[in-house]
């Protein structure tokens, strides 16, 4: 599963603010459905997003259940050097996708 | 022989079921909606006073469902290394939990903006508190009027 999809400029000016979007497969189950026979369907959540900028955590996020399936989550990063963005999804189990893109800092 | 009379007669019970009712639609749910609303924020800024501003939410002012709603949050700072936003928490009153997400800023962050899509269970305000790095609250809200709420459809 995740499939992740990011949107970052490729290149930006020095201290230019670019959006950045950032997007992951996943049905975020909340844990308040039932199924059709009645039984809930367990919780199945992201609980944790992450922007790292060469290195350095710039944006982060808590998710709980209201966040609505397959999140989409756009911010803004200031361009000060050129570097990786890196994006981690953690899941309440511990597992984690990742993703980067460059962004060229002239 | 003598007849008893039920212990619950067709009237007594017909009163029960209509007082039901009426406690179920009265603003009495709200209120225990707005008093979960008030632990979650105890548990996450304490008692520290919170000031209406600054916080402007974008929602549409009709959802045709909660599944997913399009929320933007928007935090008036200048965000630099002196003057920055800490984290920001989206609260729902009607949601089963009310705490929808918090996220986090850093003055590398540039703009204190926050876009994502949240469930709602129904028409409500959802409410958004900031914190900045000098430890000062600020909140907005924003009221949607929701059609077909998330639990129900889901």
């Amino acid at each position: 599963m995740a499939s992740i999809r990011l949107a970052v400029p490729e290149t930006a000016r020095v201290d230019e603010i670019v959006e950045v979007k950032a997007l992951i497969r996943h049905p975020m189950e909340s844990g308040h459905r039932r199924g059709s026979r009645g039984e809930v369907i367990p919780r199945d959540i992201i609980t944790r997003f992450e922007c790292r900028y060469a290195g350095a955590l710039v944006f982060a996020g808590d998710f709980h259940p209201g966040i609505a399936a397959n999140p989409l989550i756009t911010f803004h990063v200031r361009a000060t050097r050129s570097g990786d963005l890196e994006f981690t999804w953690t899941d309440q189990h511990g597992e984690s996708w990742s993703e980067s893109a460059t962004l060229t800092v002239t | 022989m003598h007849k008893t009379p039920p212990i619950l007669s067709r009237r007594d019970l017909l009163s029960v079921g209509v007082g039901a009712v009426i406690v179920s639609a009265s603003p009495l749910r709200s209120f225990a909606a707005q008093a979960d609303l008030d632990r979650a924020q105890k548990e996450l800024f304490g008692d520290r006073p919170v000031t209406e501003g600054r916080v402007a939410l974008t929602l549409p002012p009709i959802a045709e469902n909660g599944y997913s709603v399009p929320l933007s949050v928007d935090i008036e700072s200048p965000m630099t290394d002196q003057d920055y936003v800490k984290r920001v928490a989206i609260l729902s009153p009607r949601n089963p939990l009310p705490l929808i997400a918090q996220f986090q800023f850093t003055p590398q962050s540039g703009r204190a903006r926050v876009d994502a899509r949240i469930r709602m269970s129904g028409t409500q305000s959802i409410q958004a508190i900031a914190e900045m790095n000098d430890g000062s609250l600020w909140s907005g809200s924003r009221e949607t009027v929701v059609t077909l709420a998330a639990c129900v459809v889901l």
